[in-house]
């Protein structure tokens, strides 16, 4: 499996890579992985916000239907649309093409409270 | 299920699984796979191809005297009288009161030797329940629950006849569909029928639980020039879903009947008294309340077991089963409806995370193979 160094991990293996005041949101490789086949992501709309821990999309895969929460709080640009029909991107490349949304942060302290690339590691097994 | 405290059980191939990267959960009580390769590569490598099953959790009882016959034709709905040596039969059994304890098959060895195969959650509540019909007549029977002693493999898809031909002496293709013949795999005694819970050809595979990882690997080489493949338990769910086949405590439970479930031509009321009939031809008459259809997804969404089914503000039914069909490729479900909403193109809303979200009402099975 795949962790790259420069993004950082919740607990619940979503994945956050800032860039600047925005930042890209997903799920790890260990999640889709533990997911299987994904068939379904519900994504939420542009302009909506999100604090820390909310839920803010559902991924399912043949057999399991998973939450997914925000790792940070701030509010949603931009979604990959591409999910939409594409829904086997996750699995394909969940930190590329399987991205789910673009946030801007409302407070970048919340940051200190994510986990490292060697912090995640210890979980992601 | 309170089946919490109760150590899993594993087959005799729990190991194989392991060695194949087979990816365990526990169902019903036992330690299964539920996946190898992914579920939708599995699926549609039964659709195109074949696999082979680990079902060895299915229970096995033997019903054996000079009145199996009638011991057995009372238990069930179907008419297991008609049945030729060597043939077998899909029916459920009913409580009392009509309600579903559990669906079947029934292979006729004999007017004096029955075997009824049995899903694997129900084994206990099924013998019970059998043993409890034995004391109701006068039965001159010996009733037994082998399910421990009995491995069971399933090898289905449209080369099953072909992988399973080069470990069989006997000619494959004399064997119809539900049909069944006891017979040797390289040497090992086995009970084979041409069935399955697929949509697909294949066959079911029982024998001693000694033979198992040997038969099991037999296959897999025999297979490998077709493309075989393990198949687990995810595949199994969305194979048979597609092809409309009833999970047992999803599709069909107590609280169902088989007339709602559509599986009417599994009851024959002209054959005699069997458990049940008294209370299901009262059902009958004053008209079923509900029924159980097809749909298919209009908007964006998977039906899931449970969801509710709405008509504008009335809740009209429940989903028993749904998922993305990984052949068809389409997001299907089943449920109950009332009957007033049971016909084709009718349009309902599944709710889901509290959205209505709409579909319509299709024909079933899904799928149907081309023969």
């Amino acid at each position: 499996m795949n962790f790259p160094k420069d993004l950082l991990y919740t607990k619940t293996h979503e994945f956050i890579k800032v860039e600047g005041d925005t930042c890209v949101i997903g799920i790890t490789d260990f999640a889709q992985h533990q997911l299987g086949d994904i068939v379904f992501v519900e994504l939420p709309e542009v302009g909506k916000k999100f604090t820390q821990g909310e839920k803010f999309a559902v991924v399912e895969s043949v057999k399991a239907v998973e939450d997914i929460l925000m790792p940070i709080s701030g509010e949603v640009v931009e979604i990959n649309t591409e999910l939409e029909a594409s829904p086997q991107l996750v699995n394909e490349d969940p930190y590329s093409k399987g991205w789910f949304v673009k946030i801007t942060i409302d407070n970048k302290h919340e940051l200190d409270k994510l986990l490292k690339i060697d912090a995640y590691l210890k979980i992601a097994k | 299920m309170a089946t919490a405290n109760i150590p899993l059980k594993r087959t005799f191939l729990y190991e194989e699984h392991k060695k194949l990267n087979g990816k365990i959960v526990p169902f019903a009580g036992w330690e299964m796979p539920v996946q190898f390769a992914g579920v939708l590569e599995e699926h549609n490598c039964v659709r195109e191809k074949v696999g082979i099953f680990d079902v060895s959790h299915m229970g096995e009882v033997t019903v054996k005297g000079k009145d199996a016959l009638a011991f057995v034709n009372y238990l069930v709905t179907n008419d297991v009288s008609v049945l030729s040596a060597g043939q077998v039969l899909y029916t459920p059994m009913l409580y009392d009161n009509g309600g579903i304890v559990d669906d079947l098959l029934v292979y006729r060895k004999s007017p004096e030797d029955f075997l009824l195969v049995i899903n694997a959650g129900n084994i206990p509540k099924d013998f019970e329940w059998m043993c409890g019909i034995l004391t109701r007549g006068k039965y001159d029977i010996e009733l037994k629950n082998n399910s421990d002693l009995i491995s069971e493999v399933a090898v289905q898809g449209p080369f099953a006849e072909k992988t399973l031909q080069k470990l069989f002496p006997i000619d494959l293709s004399g064997i119809g569909f539900f049909y069944f013949t006891e017979s040797e795999l390289s040497g090992k005694p086995v009970l084979i029928s041409r069935t399955g819970y697929t949509g697909e050809d294949g066959f079911e595979i029982y024998f001693n639980n000694e033979y198992a990882a040997e038969i099991w690997n037999l296959i897999l080489s025999a297979g490998s020039e077709f493309g075989i493949q393990p198949i687990g338990l995810g595949a199994r769910d969305t194979l048979r879903f597609e092809a409309r086949l009833m999970l047992y405590g999803n599709d069909i439970t107590q609280d169902t009947n088989p007339l709602e479930a559509g599986l009417k031509w599994t009851v024959k009321f002209d054959k005699g008294d069997f458990c049940g009939k008294d209370s299901l031809l009262k059902i009958q008459e004053s008209g079923l309340i509900r029924r159980l259809i097809g749909f298919e997804m209009i908007e964006r969404g998977i039906p899931r077991h449970e969801y509710k089914i709405f008509k504008g503000d009335a809740e009209i039914g429940i989903v028993t089963s749904g998922t993305f069909a990984p052949y068809l490729k389409k997001n299907l479900g089943l449920g109950y409806v009332k009957s007033e909403f049971k016909d084709k193109g009718t349009e309902i809303f599944i709710e889901i995370r509290d959205k209505q979200v709409k579909a319509v009402v299709v024909p079933t099975p899904f799928y149907k193979r081309k023969k």
